[in-house]
C-alpha cells in the first residue's frame, strides 16, 4: 500500500509537468483547432533558456542555489518560451490562418524539426547537465507519523506540484477573470462570432500561444530541478505525452488537460513500479489509441458533429 | 488508352532489363544512388496513393517499410539455402520473398487502417506516427529480428532491373487504379466523405483498400532495400523516415504521380549532393551546418512549401483555397 | 392502392436534449412529386439525413421498397435507389464536370479491383460503356461543353445542375433534394423548375423536395409536407396548404390573424 503511494506521488510530480504541457496543446487547440506539434519543442527551449540564464541569475541572488534565483530562472524562461511561441504563430501559423488544417499541421511538424534540428546544432548533440537552481533533497518524514514516514518525497517533486499548483490557479484566474480570458474562451467557442463581437482575433491568439507556451517554459525547468540533464530531443517524448495527456482529458478544456496530465502521470508511475519501465512508452501510445477510437472527444469534452 | 498503359508497363520491363545489362560496372557510389532513388519512387508514388490520392494523412510509412524489409530478410536467411539463393543473381525466388514481405506489410496496412477509420486528419496522423512507433518497437524487442542490434547477413539480390521494374510497377499500379471508374473511388473519399458515401462509393473499403496496397508496396520496397544494403536496423525505419517520404509526397504536390516521383529523385540527390558541397572549402561558415544537417534544410524547405506553394511542384490537389 | 415506395413511421430524432423531429409520419409514393417545407430549423434536413443513413433515428421505423434502411451505410442505402443533393453544393471540388459524374457510376460496376488493375477487354468495354452514359447525361443537362472543366469553373447554377446529374447516374427510384432553387434569381428558378419536372418524368423518378421558395414548391409539387419544430402540421395539394392557418400562423406567427 505505501509502495502504492510511493508511486502514485512520483507520477504527481510527473504529471504535473504534462499537465502544464497539455494546457498549451489544448488551449491553442481550442482557439485554432489544430494541433500545435511543436509545442514539445518549447519545453525543450525552456530548460535551454534555464541553462544559459541560470548562471547570471543565480550570481546576481548571490551565487548558488536559492529561492530568489529559482524564482528568476523559472520567470526568464516562461518570458523567452513565451516570446518564442508568438514569434512561432506570427511567422508560420498566422499566413495559414485561412488554409486547409492539414497544411498547418505539416507546417507544424516542419517547425518542430526545424526546432530540434537546429537544437541539435547549436546544443550540441549531447545531454547537457542543468545547473542546479535550488537544492533538491529527501524531506525527512517523522517516524511519529507511522508508516507514511517510509516514502520517500523530495523537496525537488514538492516545488514541482506546488508551482504547478500555483501556476493552475493563476491560469484558471486568467481565464475566468480578465477580459482577455473571456475573450479566449469565446474564440473556442465560435471565431467569426467573437470577432464580430469586436474580439482582435490575432491579439487573443498570440496571447493563447505566449501563455501556453510560458506554462511549457515553466515545465521545463521545473523538470530539470529533478531530471538535471537536457538534451534537444527531450521535447519529443515529453511532448508526445502531454499531447496523450490532452486528448485524455479532453482537447479543448482545460481542467481536461490538467486532470489528463496528472493520470497519464500516475499511469506511468504504475507502469514502472508494476509492470515494466520499457513498456512505458508503449502504453501511453496504447493509451492514445484507445481514447481516439472509444471517447475521442476525452474524459471531460464535447463531441463536435459536422453539419450535413 | 486502356491497352497503352500495359504495353507502356511491358516496354518499362524491357527498358529495365536492357539498362541493367548495359551498365556493367559503374561506379558503386552513383549505383547507391541510383538503387536509392528507385526504391524512393517505389515509397513516394505508394505514399501518394494513401495521402495524395485517398486523403489520409498517413505520417507511418516507414513502419511498412520496416515490415517488408524484416519479413523478406528472415525468409531468404532463414530459407535461402533451401531455394538456390545463396549466390546472389539466383533471384527469381528472391522475389517470392519480397512479395512475401509486402504482403506481411499488407497485413499492417489493414491493422493500421481499420482503426483508423473514424480519425479525421490530425488524429490519425499522430495515430499512424504511433503505428510505426509501435511497429518499431516490436521490432527492437524481437529476438529472432536482431532486437536492437539490427539484421544483416542479406544477400545483394537487389539490382538496377529489379528495383526500377516494382518502381514502373508500382506507378502503373497507382495510376490504372485512380485513373478507372474504380479508382475514382479515392478521389471521391478524399475531397468529401459525407458526398461520396451518398453517391453510393463505400468509404471505408476506399480507405481500407488505400492503406493496404500503400503499405504492399512500401513492403516491396523495404525488401529491396534490405537486400541491397545487406543489413537493417530499427532505428532506419523511425519517424524520419516516414517524414522524408511525406516531404517527397508534398514536395512533388499531393495527387501528382508524377509530381512525387520527380521530387523522389530530387530529394535522393540532394543530400548527397548536401554531403559533398559542405566538404568545399569555399563554403561560407553559416551555411555549414544547413549541409551537414539534412534535418534543417528539409524542415525548412517544408515550411516554405506550406507558406508559399503548398501544392507542391505538380500539386492536383489545391491545398490554397479556404475550406469553406 | 400500391403501397409507397418511401415510409416514414412516427420517427423520432434526438440529439442529446434537443428533440429535432418528433413522431413524423410521411409517405412518398412512385412517381410522385413531394415538397417538404417548413420554417428555418423545422427539420427538413434533418428527415433528408435520417432517411440517407447520415443520421439514425431515434426512435420510428422507415422503409424504402418494403425493407427497412435504418442502421444502414449511406453507400448501401444508395444502392438501393435513393439519391440525394445537398444543401451547401458538396461537388467533389478536385475533379472535373465528367469526373464527378463519374464517382457516382463506381457503385454500379460489374468489374472490381483486378479489372482495374489488368485491364483485359472486359474492361475497356464496361469504362467506354460507362463514359457514353456519363455523356448522355451530360447532354441532357447541357453540360457536355463543360465536360473537362474542373466542377468550381462552374457558375452556380450549373454546379447545382450538376449535382443533380451527378445523383441522377446513381440511378435512383427515389431523389432528395435539398434546397436546390437556392441562391438562385427568379429566370434561373423558373428553369429549376422546369427541369425538376422533366428529370421526374424522364427517369420515371419520385422527387422528394425540400425548398424554401413557395413559388417553385407551389408550382410543381403535387402533394406538400408542412413540418414546424420537429412535427408535422399539415399535408395536402398546394391549394390545400395555402389555406391552411397552422400554416400560415407558422411562417408568419400569430399576428397573421390580426
Amino acid at each position: 500500500m505505501i509502495e502504492f503511494i510511493q508511486q502514485l506521488i512520483n507520477g504527481l510530480s510527473q504529471g504535473s509537468i504534462y499537465a502544464l504541457i497539455a494546457l498549451g496543446y489544448t488551449m491553442v487547440f481550442g482557439v485554432l483547432r489544430f494541433i500545435n506539434f511543436a509545442h514539445g519543442d518549447v519545453f525543450m527551449l525552456g530548460g535551454f533558456a534555464g541553462l544559459y540564464t541560470a548562471p547570471v541569475l543565480l550570481k546576481f541572488f548571490g551565487g548558488g542555489p536559492s529561492f530568489p534565483g529559482a524564482t528568476a530562472v523559472l520567470l526568464a524562461a516562461m518570458l523567452i518560451c513565451a516570446v518564442v511561441g508568438i514569434a512561432i504563430e506570427r511567422l508560420c501559423y498566422r499566413p495559414l490562418r485561412d488554409r486547409p488544417r492539414l497544411t498547418v499541421l505539416i507546417t507544424a511538424i516542419g517547425v518542430s524539426l526545424f526546432i530540434e534540428s537546429t537544437g541539435q546544432y547549436v546544443f550540441g548533440v549531447n545531454p547537457q547537465s542543468f545547473p542546479e537552481i535550488i537544492t533538491d533533497r529527501a524531506i525527512e518524514i517523522p517516524e511519529s507519523w507511522g508508516a507514511v514516514s517510509a516514502l520517500t518525497i523530495t523537496a525537488g517533486q514538492l516545488i514541482v506540484i506546488g508551482v504547478t499548483i500555483f501556476l493552475l490557479i493563476g491560469l484558471r484566474a486568467v481565464v475566468l477573470y480578465t477580459r482577455l480570458g473571456m475573450a479566449m474562451r469565446a474564440l473556442s467557442f465560435n471565431p467569426l462570432v467573437a470577432s464580430l463581437m469586436g474580439v482582435n482575433t490575432d491579439v487573443v491568439i498570440s496571447f493563447t500561444f505566449g501563455l501556453g507556451s510560458a506554462l511549457a517554459g515553466a515545465a521545463g525547468i521545473l523538470t530539470s530541478i529533478q531530471q538535471p540533464s537536457i538534451d534537444p530531443l527531450m521535447g519529443v517524448n515529453a511532448g508526445l505525452k502531454a499531447f496523450v495527456a490532452a486528448v485524455l482529458g479532453g482537447i479543448g478544456n482545460i481542467s481536461g488537460a490538467a486532470l489528463g496530465g496528472v493520470l497519464i502521470g500516475f499511469l506511468e508511475a504504475l507502469v514502472v513500479g508494476y509492470i515494466n519501465p520499457t513498456y512505458r512508452d508503449a502504453i501511453v501510445f496504447a493509451v492514445l489509441i484507445l481514447i481516439l477510437l472509444l471517447k475521442p472527444s476525452g474524459l471531460l469534452g464535447t463531441s463536435e458533429r459536422e453539419k450535413v | 488508352m486502356i491497352d497503352r498503359s500495359k504495353s507502356l508497363l511491358l516496354l518499362a520491363f524491357v527498358v529495365c532489363g536492357v539498362l541493367s545489362a548495359l551498365a556493367g560496372n559503374i561506379n558503386p557510389y552513383y549505383y547507391d544512388i541510383i538503387i536509392g532513388v528507385g526504391i524512393n519512387i517505389i515509397l513516394a508514388a505508394s505514399l501518394n496513393l494513401v495521402n495524395g490520392y485517398t486523403g489520409q494523412f498517413s505520417l507511418g510509412h516507414a513502419g511498412f517499410m520496416a515490415v517488408g524489409a524484416y519479413s523478406s530478410s528472415w525468409l531468404t536467411l532463414s530459407f535461402g539455402h533451401l531455394l538456390g539463393l545463396n549466390t546472389p543473381g539466383t533471384t527469381t525466388t528472391y522475389v517470392l520473398a519480397l512479395i512475401a514481405g509486402g504482403l506481411m506489410a499488407a497485413l499492417a496496412g489493414l491493422a493500421v487502417g481499420i482503426p483508423s477509420l473514424r480519425l479525421r486528419g490530425d488524429y490519425l496522423a499522430i495515430v499512424t506516427l504511433g503505428f510505426n512507433e509501435i511497429i518499431k518497437g516490436i521490432i527492437q524487442n524481437a529476438e529472432p529480428l536482431g532486437a536492437q542490434r539490427g539484421l544483416g547477413g542479406m544477400l545483394q539480390h537487389t539490382n538496377f532491373f529489379w528495383t526500377y521494374a516494382f518502381a514502373a510497377l508500382t506507378v502503373y499500379i497507382v495510376l490504372s487504379l485512380v485513373h478507372s471508374t474504380y479508382g475514382s473511388g479515392f478521389l471521391a473519399v478524399r475531397d468529401d466523405e459525407i458526398a461520396a458515401e451518398a453517391m453510393g462509393i463505400n468509404t471505408t473499403k476506399y480507405k481500407v483498400l488505400a492503406f493496404v496496397i500503400g503499405a504492399f508496396l512500401a513492403g516491396i520496397a523495404g525488401g529491396l532495400y534490405a537486400h541491397f544494403k545487406q543489413f537493417i536496423h530499427p532505428e532506419g525505419f523511425n519517424f524520419l523516415r516516414s517524414f522524408d517520404i511525406v516531404v517527397m509526397v508534398i514536395l512533388g504536390g499531393m495527387g501528382s504521380t508524377a509530381g512525387v516521383c520527380l521530387a523522389a529523385v530530387l530529394l535522393t540527390i540532394l543530400p548527397e549532393w548536401l554531403r559533398a558541397v559542405s566538404g568545399y572549402p569555399w563554403l561560407p561558415e553559416w551555411l555549414r551546418p544547413i549541409t551537414e544537417n539534412r534535418m534543417i534544410l528539409y524542415s525548412l524547405l517544408l515550411i516554405i512549401l506550406m507558406l508559399t506553394r503548398p501544392q507542391g511542384l505538380f500539386g492536383g490537389v489545391n491545398l490554397k483555397r479556404k475550406k469553406s | 392502392m400500391t403501397a409507397p415506395l418511401l415510409q416514414l413511421d412516427a420517427v423520432t430524432m434526438q440529439f442529446g436534449g434537443l428533440r429535432c423531429l418528433s413522431d413524423f409520419s410521411f409517405a412518398v409514393g412512385e412517381h410522385e412529386l413531394v415538397g417538404l417545407i417548413g420554417p428555418n430549423g423545422a427539420g427538413k434536413t434533418t428527415v433528408f439525413n435520417l432517411i440517407t443513413g447520415v443520421y439514425r433515428p431515434t426512435g420510428g421505423k422507415i422503409t424504402f421498397a418494403g425493407k427497412s434502411v435504418v442502421g444502414h451505410r449511406p453507400y448501401r442505402i444508395t444502392a438501393r435507389g435513393i439519391a440525394r443533393t445537398f444543401q451547401n453544393i458538396r461537388l467533389f471540388s478536385s475533379l472535373s464536370v465528367f469526373d464527378n459524374v463519374r464517382t457516382a457510376c463506381n457503385m454500379h460496376l460489374q468489374h472490381g479491383i483486378s479489372h482495374a488493375l489488368l485491364r483485359a477487354d472486359g474492361f475497356a468495354r464496361e469504362e467506354s460503356e460507362i463514359e457514353s452514359s456519363i455523356l448522355e447525361l451530360l447532354e441532357i443537362f447541357g453540360l457536355t461543353a463543360e465536360r473537362d472543366f474542373s466542377c468550381r469553373a462552374l457558375p452556380y447554377g450549373d454546379q447545382r445542375r450538376l449535382e443533380i446529374v451527378r445523383a441522377l447516374a446513381t440511378r435512383p427510384k427515389l431523389l432528395l433534394l435539398d434546397e436546390p432553387a437556392a441562391g438562385m434569381n427568379p429566370t434561373e428558378k423558373i428553369e429549376l423548375m422546369k427541369l425538376i419536372r422533366f428529370t421526374q418524368e424522364k427517369f420515371g423518378l419520385a422527387v422528394l423536395l425540400v425548398e424554401h421558395d413557395m413559388r417553385v414548391v407551389m408550382g410543381i409539387c403535387q402533394r406538400i409536407t408542412v413540418l414546424d419544430y420537429g412535427k408535422k402540421i399539415a399535408e395536402g395539394t398546394p391549394g390545400e396548404i395555402r389555406r391552411d392557418p397552422n400554416v400560415i400562423a407558422a411562417y408568419l406567427g400569430k399576428e397573421a390573424d390580426a
